[in-house]
């Protein structure tokens, strides 16, 4: 028996014996609770839509992995003299070096400096075979866009923290996620999946941009200020 | 977004931060010889692909920067040629009524006006090739991808990082060379400048023309060469009398050039 006929089964029941029942005050008859079925059903199914919606499909949205690398930043925060600009730090023609190259950690890691079970790898894997490390880029953005890192953190003196987080104080590599099908980083999207953000650095997509602009500029900028 | 547009803008010449400029080009067409050194530099420039045959076939050629041919069509000994370089004219239109041709007709904005720099630009990814912008552009300066580019083998090796590469259903065209301003601008913000010097922002056209023909600065900088440049008794805009205002300037002592240029008809001309 289908639920539908169920359901119209007990309506019609419930409905002939509508009028005695309130009159005399009888105890509601075993069978009863059949007009349950349909509400438990609908509530099964979406409790299990809603898992399904926010709890699997961000796993078969988004792909992981993690970093070549187990790096601190805390270790390196600590061993640095100039902050961030120690290792990430701008080129005489005003680029800017992003993630270092291998040549940089060399200047330090030749030989082991500490006795990190990561360290050893990465001087037995990258270091002696002269090989860079595959970094996966967690804010790499499209390549229609054009980010000045000079611009925001020379001339407006904002802290690299306001859109990159607080990565400085981080003591590993957080595994990198990214889209399947558009191979961004999640970190473009943010990691809420429906799109919220509570901070800065939560969100890097054009409205985040977009946003700030208008709050210090007044209003949102001509299209190639950041499009190439 | 034109609420947009009109903020920031005005007499803010000199005024730091808010500092407005326009950029612009003067050609000196007595001294083009038409060699297409521009059009080679710009493909260059801004990877702009090219084929085996390239004759005159819009379907499957695009130029940025485009070297015209015009007689005054006279028999010898009289007949004489000059050629016409013509990158994006950035039109401004009058009293700041948004009449860029292409600007106003765009349904994607995909293009806009930069009221700071004096620049049209073109956003190939919010594109969708429509192109009505290339029916409102009166100089035929925008082109459509009609294939996706293709380098010999290799050659993709040297593309210009700076510089999107456009895909098929595109609409594309000059953009001044603007990441050489971005470019030019990170290196003086790491120098503590805000302003970019004449000589570190100069578009690939420029630099390439062996005659000196193009000139390219600020408009409206006294110190820059073009803002004399363009103030010569000889120079003109192509068709002026659209109301376009380009910053495209053609200097040219022959007569007969100065009129072709401006396609005025009969007494519609004004000098």
């Amino acid at each position: 028996m289908s639920t539908t006929e169920e359901k119209e089964q007990t309506a019609g029941e419930q409905g002939g014996e509508h009028g005695p029942e309130e009159a005399t005050h009888e105890p509601v008859k075993p069978g009863a609770w059949r007009f349950l079925i349909p509400i438990v059903a609908f509530g099964a199914g979406f409790v299990s839509l809603l898992v399904l919606g926010w709890v699997i499909f961000p796993h078969l949205l988004y792909g992981e992995k993690q970093q070549p690398v187990d790096f601190s930043h805390v270790v390196h925060q600590e061993a640095v003299d100039e902050g961030c600009e120690s290792c990430h730090f701008f080129r005489e023609d005003g680029s800017f070096s992003g993630i270092p190259k291998l040549e940089n950690c060399v200047q330090c890691h030749e030989e082991p400096m500490g006795e990190s079970s990561e360290e050893a790898k990465f001087i037995a894997e990258y270091v002696e075979p002269g090989k860079e490390i595959p970094w996966h880029v967690y804010a790499r953005q499209p390549q229609c866009a054009f980010f000045s890192h000079a611009a925001h953190v020379k001339m407006a003196e904002l802290e690299c923290a306001k859109c990159h987080g607080p990565v400085g104080d981080s003591d590993h590599a957080r595994p990198y996620q990214y889209n399947r099908l558009t191979k961004y980083s999640r970190d473009i999207w943010g990691w809420n999946i429906a799109g919220f953000k509570k901070k800065t650095a939560d969100r890097m997509k054009m409205d985040d941009c977009a946003e700030c602009h208008e709050e210090s500029k007044g209003h949102k900028d001509a299209c190639f200020v950041c499009h190439k | 977004m034109k609420e947009v547009h009109h903020k920031g803008h005005g007499n803010e010449h000199h005024k730091g931060h808010g500092r407005t400029y326009k950029y612009g080009m003067v050609i000196d067409l007595d001294k083009c010889t038409g060699c297409g050194a521009c059009m080679v530099a710009c493909m260059a420039e801004n990877n702009l692909p090219f084929r085996k045959d390239n004759t005159n076939d819009r379907l499957t050629q695009n130029f940025w920067m485009r070297v015209y041919k015009i007689s005054n069509g006279r028999p010898f000994p009289d007949s004489e040629i000059c050629y016409i370089p013509r990158p994006c004219q950035h039109c401004e239109g009058y009293d700041h009524h948004h009449h860029t041709p292409c600007v106003s007709v765009c349904p994607a904005t995909a293009t806009d006006y930069s009221h700071e720099t004096g620049i049209v630009s073109q956003i190939y990814t919010r594109c969708f090739g429509c192109r009505y912008c290339m029916a409102a552009c009166p100089y035929h300066v925008r082109v459509f991808n009609w294939w996706d580019p293709k380098w010999p083998k290799g050659m993709n090796k040297y593309l210009n990082p700076d510089v999107s590469v456009r895909m098929r259903g595109v609409v594309e065209k000059c953009s001044f060379c603007y990441h050489r301003l971005q470019r030019a601008r990170n290196k003086a913000y790491v120098e503590g400048r805000r302003e970019v010097h004449e000589d570190e922002y100069q578009t690939a056209c420029t630099q390439a023309c062996p005659a000196g023909a193009v000139t390219f600065g600020d408009l409206i900088n006294p110190k820059h060469k073009v803002y004399k440049l363009k103030d010569s008794p000889y120079a003109f805009r192509l068709l002026e009398k659209l109301g376009t205002n380009p910053k495209v300037y053609y200097v040219s002592t022959k007569d007969w050039v100065r009129k072709a240029g401006k396609v005025f008809l009969g007494n519609e001309g004004r000098g």
